[in-house]
């Protein structure tokens, strides 16, 4: 709480592991939310290497087993270990998460910016379209995409998506617009420099850090919408494994006499949801200079 | 004729093996019943128009019938008893013509007197809708010609041909008797209102949430009702019904329960709970669509059939999903059903699963099919055609064949089967009252039985089937049946009828009086209904 | 000013227009429609004439555009029509609805408000410390749960919990009953749905107070307070506080207009009768009078809610400028 130390300022001739080192001195919460996040990458990476068993076979010897040495987490109503498919939902999850973000956030900052950088007609008609989107309920947006093109991963990706992109675009066209009346914007016009050359060159890097503070924390969304989706019957389809589906159905139905089946799916989504924005917080008084003031 | 209705009701009263409580006591008087209806409420409340039992559970207590499955045995497919009407007609004209007398001082809910124009009326309601009202079993009487209400306690029902489908018909739980006064006034009138003869008058409904009823004094079953009222509350989720019948904020649920959830119940309540159990006149079909490539070919049918394991999936099953019996194209229980040892013939059906999943790859790799990756369409119920659907994807992966399931909401499931716009699809459908050849069309090609998707054409099959419905001797009407069953399931490989419903009704143990029956549409109006308290 | 609160005003238009167009062309593009989910769910078989009928008597067999012109006439004079599953008129059946909906709406605003303005604030005094730890884990806590889970866990707990204390295991009522007719009853309903709801809710304001908070401490004047040697509890409440709350009170108008859609999952949960699921339903009857008339409840909501914020801020905040 106490002021500045001289050496908050970024300092060109520091490595990237003494950066790193000092993230993880200052922000010991980041700091755990990122190993969280790494370890639910690796997981989910070398899934097919590190879980016990087949996430989709059915065996119906042991059905509803409490955890044991055998399935260190239980299995559920069909037979199927709970550890391999928390396993593999970590992959699903990392898909329509990042997919999701990196996609929302990417259109939203093309829209954002060239919104702010453009102005007039193209702003106006941008931002009518964002206010619609962002007013229409998710729900009828998901419902429509999975009951027009039936509810496989990648159009889960789609519904989730669709809704980010004006949320984004939003923050990006905000810090956009201070830094298109900056003088430098107008000098670099004129100096003659192409629309693309200004949009990339100067105004895409200033609105770096709201960007990437907003798509750390659309992973999380992503993650807890595909759940929400999954309950109500809208998201990825069994046998697939993924969190969200692992807590509809049989989970609700079993929650009182086969409680594992309920609790270690949701325990995965809020460690990893937990993890990205912890990560996302430190990140953001990492990256936003009028917070780095501690 | 008069042999085939004999040995069917007899082996059907004897065989459906639904387990009742024995009620020696007499019926209590009094008290309030809080039942849950398993579904939203929301659909309109006209019974002749609409078709999921959201409706029949919250409004079939308000009105009476012409004449209805024995409520004291509903478990028979032959037993009916008049509700409306006096005594069951004689059938006149070489079985053309059907006259009921019906019951004198019966009185609307209003006050008003209920006679036999108001039954026709209702009837041709259903039968001959006017312009502008839809009736959803328009279709089920082909063979009524006309309705006559010559005075005001006769109803004539007159038929284009004889039929034994006739009386089962009749019977439908849905064929509510409204007043003709109201009808004349308004046609539409009964999807808002209730208004009826029945054993209870509404006091409340509030929309969505829940439906209120108190004693009809002036009914006409003597002594009946026994309850002073209920409350059907409606929750679509099972676990809030397990959850609301554990704290007694709800007695019962009437539609069925998965196994695990009885299985809480009982563990938690013990002998505050009592369950009745039956096997339920609802099918599971796995249709591949036959104008998909490649399943135009018979050999990759066959391949997927021979795939499941029914006998050892049905024992897991019937752990975890309201289904457990392993059956061919009838009702597990009726005389026309095939027996085990008719039915390890068929692929699918085998004994030896290893064996037969080592001759579905041949098959595969035979008709070029290996390492098939298909889409199979599914409904988003999770009981049980989810699961049921989650257990034959496992199976099918057992012979190298990929299948993603696609499972969409109910009005897309439906669009995409007419449309044939699908590869592999999950049906199951239910029927009231079990009537083997008439049920058994519904495997009929899609030219004669508009209904099935698998598109295929069989001239052979339709020739088995056609000898079949105007077979009048029992025995050879069920060697015909195998013959017919054979062509579905073996020959042709059209069609896979999967694992059969099993209803599962747990309620606390004070309810006394009802009766389970194998289907949810049947003997829901309550009036025979009494706590223990 | 008033020619800014014109231009907004009349900006919402497009908006609504836009939305409308959305929803009405989303439900037509779903495969099927409510006849044939309506004859054809039982999984029996049904006349083809009958489809016809119910084609017919809906409207839905008269030309797109006709239909389309009719929405949104019916929108003008605020009139949706009747409900073409139940055929009662839309109205009735929202209304039937909307109290559960906005109790519990009203009730999580509070209990997150309640939660998040005194821990946020303290989150914030008390920076680093190991009380701003605790307060932001609880806060990334309650974004981190899905609701529909926390719902289905506190039910069971609180059934187990009165099962082992008591012997009858007791839940909350599954049929609504209104706050005037039995105020205990209908309270012992709303409060778990409003808890888990409004833990979300009150984690995402916790975060906004704490930040808005650590901003305005940093503000000259508050600084000049402090070196003036103001004592903080002063500070806080007469300069930074004050201050503070604006973007709260943005965010809480914001996410009251998204609670409503929001409620969809929990509502499912708590078998509560609210807006919410009649949402799904519509949907999944392909009920198209209705869903269209949701839609532009939620929509205008969402609008009107977010203008209202708009002007309330500029308003308050003399320091933006109406362009």
């Amino acid at each position: 709480m106490s002021a500045t130390p001289a050496d908050d300022a970024p300092d060109p001739r520091r490595t990237v592991w003494q950066s790193a080192l000092r993230f993880c001195r200052r922000e010991p919460l980041g700091t755990f939310g990122l190993l969280l996040v790494i370890i639910m990458a690796l997981t989910g990476f070398s899934a097919e290497w590190i879980a016990p068993y087949n996430p989709t076979a059915n065996d119906f010897a042991a059905m509803t087993e409490p955890p044991s040495l055998e399935h260190l987490l239980g299995t559920d109503q069909f037979g199927r270990d709970l550890m391999s498919r928390i396993i593999h939902g970590a992959r699903t999850a990392l898909i329509v998460g990042l997919t999701s973000a990196i996609f929302g956030g990417f259109s939203g900052l093309v829209l954002g910016v060239s919104s702010a950088y453009f102005g007039g007609k193209i702003d106006l008609i941008v931002q009518r379209l964002s206010d619609i989107v962002m007013a229409f309920p998710l729900i009828i947006l998901a419902l429509a995409v999975v009951a027009i093109f039936g509810p496989g991963v990648q159009n889960v990706i789609l519904a989730i998506t669709i809704p980010l992109i004006p949320r984004c675009s939003r923050v990006v066209r905000a810090s956009a617009l201070t830094i298109r009346s900056m003088p430098y914007v107008d000098a670099a016009r004129a100096c003659g420099f192409g629309h693309t050359r200004i949009i990339l060159r100067h105004m895409v890097p200033n609105v770096m850090a709201p960007f990437l503070i907003m798509v750390t924390s659309f992973v999380g969304q992503a993650i807890l919408a595909e759940a929400s989706l999954s309950y109500l019957g809208l998201g990825v389809q069994e046998p697939v494994p993924a969190w969200g589906l692992m807590l509809q159905g049989g989970a609700e139905e079993y929650a009182s006499t086969a409680p594992w089946i309920a609790i270690f799916p949701g325990v995965a989504i809020m460690l990893a949801v937990l993890g990205i924005n912890l990560f996302g917080d430190a990140l953001r008084d990492a990256l936003d200079p009028k917070l780095r003031e501690r | 004729m008069r042999a085939w209705l004999l040995t069917t009701g007899l082996c059907a009263a004897m065989a459906l093996g639904a387990v009742w409580p024995a009620d020696a006591q007499a019926p209590k008087r009094g008290g309030t019943l809080n039942y849950m209806i398993a579904a939203d409420g929301g659909p309109s409340l006209d019974g002749h128009k609409e078709t999921t039992y959201a409706v029949l559970h919250a409004t079939a207590p308000f009105y009476s019938n012409l004449i209805r499955v024995n409520p004291e045995n509903p478990s028979s497919t032959t037993d009916f008893i008049c509700d409306l009407c006096t005594e069951m007609p004689v059938p006149t004209d070489g079985g053309l013509t059907f006259a009921f007398k019906i019951r004198g001082g019966v009185q609307f809910h209003d006050g008003t007197p209920l006679d036999a124009h108001d039954v026709a009326v209702s009837w041709r309601r259903i039968i001959f809708p006017p312009e502008g009202v839809s009736s959803a079993r328009e279709a089920a009487y082909p063979m009524v010609d006309k309705i006559e209400d010559p005075d005001d306690r006769t109803v004539i029902f007159r038929l284009k041909f004889p039929t034994l489908s006739f009386m089962p018909a009749l019977a439908d739980p849905w064929s509510f008797i409204y007043s003709r006064k109201v009808l004349e006034k308004d046609q539409h009138f009964y999807e808002r209102n209730i208004m009826g003869s029945g054993p209870f008058k509404l006091t409340s409904y509030e929309i969505g949430q829940a439906i209120h009823g108190e004693r009809n004094p002036a009914y006409y079953q003597s002594g009946q009702p026994y309850l002073d009222g209920f409350n059907g509350i409606f929750a679509p989720k099972q676990q809030t019904r397990v959850d609301a019948i554990r704290a007694d904020r709800a007695a019962l649920e009437f539609r069925g329960m998965s196994p695990s959830a009885r299985d809480q119940l009982v563990k938690e309540l013990g002998d505050q709970v009592s369950v009745q159990e039956s096997d339920w006149n609802c099918g599971n079909v796995f249709t591949p669509n036959h104008k998909k490539k490649p399943f135009d070919d018979v050999r990759v049918r066959k391949a997927l059939f021979m795939a499941v394991d029914q006998w050892h999936g049905a024992e897991a099953l019937r752990k975890i999903a309201i289904v457990r019996t392993v059956g061919g194209l009838v009702f597990p229980g009726s005389p026309f059903a095939a027996t085990r040892d008719e039915l390890i013939h068929f692929p699918g059906y085998g004994t030896d699963i290893e064996n037969a999943r080592a001759e579905a790859r041949r098959l595969l790799k035979e008709a070029g099919a290996e390492g098939l990756t298909v889409e199979m369409l599914n409904r988003n119920v999770d009981q049980p055609y989810i699961i049921v659907g989650t257990w034959l994807v496992d199976e099918f992966r057992k012979i190298g064949v990929t299948v993603r399931q696609n499972i969409v909401p109910t009005g897309p499931w439906l669009e995409k089967m007419r449309a044939g716009d699908f590869d592999l699809a999950m049906e199951a459908y239910c029927q009231m009252v079990v009537n083997p050849i008439a049920d058994s069309g519904r495997y009929l090609p899609h030219e004669i039985y508009k209904e099935n998707f698998a598109y295929h054409d069989d001239p052979k099959q339709v020739e088995i089937y056609n000898r079949m419905v105007r077979e009048t001797d029992p025995a050879k009407a069920r060697v015909l049946m195998r013959a017919y069953e054979n062509q579905v399931i073996n020959v042709g490989a059209h069609q896979l009828p999967t694992l059969w419903f099993y209803r599962i009704v747990p309620m606390r143990a004070y309810v006394k009086g009802w009766k389970i029956s194998n289907s949810h549409y049947l003997n829901q109006n309550l009036a025979n209904i009494w706590l223990d308290q | 000013m008033y020619q800014y609160i014109l231009k907004r005003v009349l900006l919402t238009i497009p908006t609504l227009l836009g939305a409308a167009a959305l929803v009405f062309l989303l439900m037509r593009l779903i495969p099927g429609d409510i006849c044939l989910v309506r004859l054809g769910s039982g999984g029996a078989s049904f006349d083809p004439k009958a489809l016809i009928a119910c084609h017919k008597e809906i409207g839905v067999d008269r030309p797109i555009l006709v239909q389309f012109l009719e929405f949104i006439w019916g929108i003008i004079r605020f009139d949706f029509g009747t409900s073409m599953w139940s055929g009662k008129p839309v109205s009735t059946e929202i209304l039937a609805r909307l109290p559960i909906s906005v109790e519990i709406a009203l009730l999580a605003t509070t209990v997150a408000v309640g939660i998040a303005i005194p821990l946020g604030t303290i989150s914030a005094l008390k920076q680093n410390t190991w009380i701003d730890v605790a307060v932001r884990i609880f806060a990334i806590g309650g974004i981190a749960t899905p609701s529909f889970w926390l719902g289905i866990v506190s039910v069971l707990l609180v059934l187990d919990i009165t099962s082992w204390v008591s012997g009858t295991p007791w839940m909350p009522p599954i049929d609504y009953v209104p706050i005037w007719k039995d105020p205990i009853r209908n309270l012992s309903m709303a409060i778990l749905p409003a808890i888990t709801v409004g833990y979300r809710y009150a984690a995402v304001s916790m975060r906004m107070t704490r930040s808005a908070m650590l901003e305005v401490m940093r503000e000259d004047y508050v600084r000049t307070a402090r070196a003036k040697g103001l004592i903080n509890k002063l500070i806080i409440n007469r300069h930074a506080l004050k201050n503070a709350l604006l973007p709260v009170v943005t965010l809480i108008g914001i996410e009251f207009a998204f609670l409503i859609g929001g409620l969809v999952v929990t509502e499912q949960v708590f078998n509560l009768n609210g807006v919410g699921r009649l949402f799904v339903q519509a949907v999944q009857n392909q009920d198209y009078t209705l869903t269209q008339a949701l839609v532009m409840l939620t929509v205008a909501v969402f609008v009107f809610t977010n203008l209202a914020v708009d002007l309330l801020y500029g308003w308050l905040d003399p320091r933006i400028h109406f362009a």
